[in-house]
This record gives structure tokens, sequence and C-alpha cells, in this order.
């Protein structure tokens, strides 16, 4: 790879320790994408924000990085383990966990990102104009960006999409060309996918793609099932980018995504009948989803416990629309700053199963949370579990 | 013909799996153990060994725990890899540990329980 004067200088110390790592980090990268030369991005959305994932060491790493490293670009975060408006409610979260989780938190605010705390940064802010570089290190965002925002980005990972927003650089290499070439083109077979169909067919295509796919026999879906749809693609492979397509390539590689493949992945994430909780929001939801929520349970109530994730940003202007009063009515619990995936809010020694629309929570939830999974789409989580 | 990702140089034993690997899940942070029952190294220690595997998968904070592993001193000296995922690189970035992608042919010759000797700076990189 190519790098400017400047950038070897940063590269060889001459601009300072962070300066040096954010540039090696940027190399290797790279070097690993057979990048010819970095070139500048206007947004970063960094991941490893959760104490859950990043531990001790990751804790440590972002306290000193922060005393002296700034981000050069506009910058948000993915979301935390905890929401802290909420803590007292969950007992089972020690004071170590806050304390841990806030020294993060005040880390990333340090280094001057938003405090955004999501993993829907496209729900939050209005996207730039076309093909615009960004750095999205949060799966189903870079997935979203590239395939329904127009902006470009790899799939980055925590460590790149920092170096990115201290550098305000990225390597130019894969998605971030003009010249994609995508050689395979998933068939869609299913009549009138819920969201969760949307969820499972990109979790196939995550698994059956390499970097971008080719999407036929699917119209207009809803925003929803295309965050589903992300949030499953993102979820299971390296694929980081999809084309909705009326006639298929004949040249491309053609797989069916039928009632076959559906029920394999349904099979490998649903492991419960029912589940003690439910959870709504991995991704987090949007204002448009609240208020659709607010409608379906109208003069209806949760059974059980019901936890709903959404930003903060979009808490809050979901209470200025009224939209939260009857979601709270019936019972559900609106949490901010957290998702389903790897919070430490669901308390294994209570929960054995969860149920959820979303195949991104499943995936979490069954591998990382450890608890069963009962998988539904929303409108029949609502049918079933209210009264 | 060897790529260099991330400089540097090591001498150890080869682990190898077939299996790509999410660090994420699959590998114990502090001990360096692979915990998930799916691979083929399952149990197995990852700790001061050259890891030989595909390529990483799954998520982007994967790169923490190759980082964590460092500080932990649980971390694989080396890394030898078929395809670079920007996850591993920016680990082993971060970590200093030297890793490099190698071909397919490369990549199906080297065994486990090998001792193996990396040096980036070399003229022939692998030995």
């Amino acid at each position: 790879m190519e790098l400017t004067a400047e950038e070897k200088a940063a590269l060889n110390g001459e601009h300072g320790e962070t300066l040096q790592t954010a540039y090696r980090i940027l190399v290797a990268t790279g070097e690993a994408t057979n990048a010819e030369k970095l070139v500048p991005i206007k947004w970063a959305h960094l991941s490893g924000v959760n104490y859950n994932t990043i531990g001790d060491s990751g804790e440590e790493f972002l306290r000193e990085l922060s005393k002296d490293a700034r981000v050069k670009v506009k910058a948000t975060v993915n979301p935390m383990g905890i929401d802290f408006d909420h803590i007292s409610e969950f007992k089972h979260i020690d004071d170590e966990f806050v304390q841990k989780q806030a020294s993060i938190r005040d880390s990333y605010i340090r280094m001057g990102v938003e405090p955004t705390f999501s993993c829907t940064p496209y729900d939050i802010f209005d996207l730039p104009e076309k093909n615009t570089q960004v750095s999205f290190a949060e799966s189903n965002a870079a997935i979203f960006a590239n395939s329904l925002g127009g902006l470009k980005t790899n799939k980055e990972s925590a460590f790149s999409a920092l170096a990115s927003a201290i550098t305000g650089k990225s390597p130019y290499s894969d998605l971030r060309k003009d010249d994609i070439t995508t050689p395979m083109t998933i068939r869609m077979k299913m009549d009138n996918p819920s969201e969760l169909d949307f969820g499972m067919l990109g979790f196939f295509a995550g698994k059956v793609g390499d970097t971008s796919v080719n999407i036929s026999g699917v119209s207009k879906p809803n925003r929803r099932s295309c965050k589903a749809l992300c949030g499953g693609m993102g979820t299971s492979g390296t694929c980081a980018k999809f084309q909705f397509v009326d006639t298929e390539d004949e040249k491309s590689e053609k797989v069916d995504f039928g009632k076959e493949e559906m029920n394999e992945v349904f099979d490998e994430l649903n492991t419960a009948e029912k589940g003690d909780i439910i959870t709504l929001g991995s991704p987090q939801l949007s204002l448009e989803e609240l208020s659709d929520l607010s409608k379906m349970l109208k003069g209806k109530s949760f059974q059980k416990r019901c936890m709903i994730f959404c930003s903060r940003a979009v808490q809050e202007q979901a209470r200025s629309h009224n939209y939260t009063n009857e979601i709270e009515r019936a019972g559900g619990e609106i949490l901010s700053d957290c998702c389903t995936c790897l919070t430490p809010l669901i308390d294994t020694n209570e929960t054995d199963a969860v149920t959820t629309n979303s195949i991104k929570g499943a995936y979490y939830l069954k591998n990382s949370t450890g608890v069963d999974v009962n998988l539904k789409p929303l409108a029949k989580i609502i049918e079933d579990e209210t009264k | 013909m060897s790529k260099i990702i991330v400089q540097g140089k090591a001498q150890g034993t080869v682990l190898k799996t077939t299996s790509p690997i999410n660090f994420l899940g699959a590998v114990d942070k502090k001990t360096g153990v692979i915990r998930d029952e799916k691979y083929d190294i399952f149990k197995k220690s990852i700790k001061d060994t050259v890891l030989v595997f595909p390529h990483g998968i799954g998520s982007s904070v994967g790169a923490y725990t190759i980082y964590s592993l460092k500080s932990n001193q649980s971390a694989p000296i080396a890394m030898i890899c078929q395809k670079a995922d920007l996850t591993v690189a920016s680990g082993c970035a971060l970590a200093n540990i030297p890793m490099i992608v190698v071909s397919n042919e490369e990549f199906d010759s080297i065994q486990n329980g090998n001792e193996i000797s990396i040096d980036t700076k070399s003229e022939k990189i692998l030995n």
C-alpha cells in the first residue's frame, strides 16, 4: 500500500504514539484487503462499547487511549451493555459491571464521539450524500449503509473503525471501490415474507455469499424487514452488501432460498417452543417501528416481561410523539443505550428461553448469553403473548 | 508466496484448525482456550502457539478478544491465515502479533504440531 509522506511520518511515530498505533492498524487492514492507498472518510461508527464483550483489557485500553486520542471525523458508537437509567431495576447486575461500563462510556465521550450507543445510526442521523466513504464496524449498520444508504464502507472491525475515526482515513479496498463484482444471486422463493423471514434470508445469504450478493424475488420490503435482513446477514458471515434485482444476471451463480433453506435456519436458531420473556429490537427499533408497535398494542397487555430496545435519541422522539404511552401501558419496558445482543440485563438465572423476532438477537442469545430462543414474527408475538 | 500483514518474528509449535475462527465467543479471552465444541480444536489452548486457521469470522469486536488475549499473556505468538480479514488483521496489529497470509498449498502443507519459525524481515518468511 502506498502511503503519503505525511502518513509515513505518522506510521513512524513522528506525530505521537496514538497516531502511530492508528496507522499501524490501517496498514495491516490495508495489506489484508490489498488496498493501494488510504482515502478520507466522513463518518466512523465504532463497536467495542459493551463491557460484556471487551472486558477489563478493553476498558483499560480505552481509558489509556482516551487520555490523548481525539476523533477527527463524526464518530458514533454501538450500544453498551446496560441502560444506566434503569439499572436499579436489574438487581443481578453487579457494581463492578456498572463502574467498568461507565468508564468505557466516559472514555468514548472523552475522545469526542457522539454518545449514540446505538446499532442503528441510520435511524438517528440523515445519511450523507451517495457514495460518501464511511467506516462502520457494526455489521448491520455497514450492510444498511452500503445496500440501502448508498454509502461505501467495508465490514470494519472494532479497531479499524477506531483507527479511521482518529485519522479520518480508511484503506481503499473491496466495497469502497466502484467496480464491485457480485457473482451470486439469491432467489427469494417465499411469498409474503414477514420480518422474521427476511432475517432468515439475511442469515442464509451471509453464509453462502462472499462480499456482496444480489437478491431477486423480493418486492419492496418495509424498513423493519430491511433492518431484519441487514441484521441477519451481518451475523452469519463476511457479506457486507446486497442489491435487490428484478432481472437475474445470467452470469451469476443462482442459489434458491425456499422453504427447505428457511427451515434449516429456523431449526438452527429456534430451540424453544415458548419464552419466559420477550425482547424486541435487534437492531434497535426506529421511531416508525415504535409507532407501529403502539398501534398494535392498543387495548392489549403483555402477559410476560417484554424488553423493547431503541436508541436514546429515538426514545426521546417517541416520548414527544406519545408513542411510548400505549407501549408502557401494555407493560413494555423501553430500554435505551443497549440491545438484545450481548446485554447482561437478561438474567440467565431467571430466564431459560427468550421469545424474539430477531435473527441477530437469536444468534447472540443462543451463542453468547446462553439461553434458548423461541422465534416468532412480531404480529404473532402480539397475538400469542398479549391479552 | 507469503504476504505480511503484521511484521514480527516468532518460533513455536503449530496449532491448526480448518474452521474459520469467531474470536468473540469461541475463544476464552483470559485463558486462550477454545470453548466452542463445534471446533476441531475444542478445549485446546491457543496460548503461545503458532495459530494456523483459514480466516476470522463473526463480530467486529473479535479484535478486542485478540488484544485481551495478549494483555492476559494467553495469545498465540503468531497467526497464519489463508485469507486475511479485518478483525484478525487489526487485532494482531494492535496486539503486535506477527501475522501472515499464505497460499492454499502452503496452508495445506503446515501440519498440527510442526515446529515453525516466522521472520517477516527474512527472505524466506516461513521455515
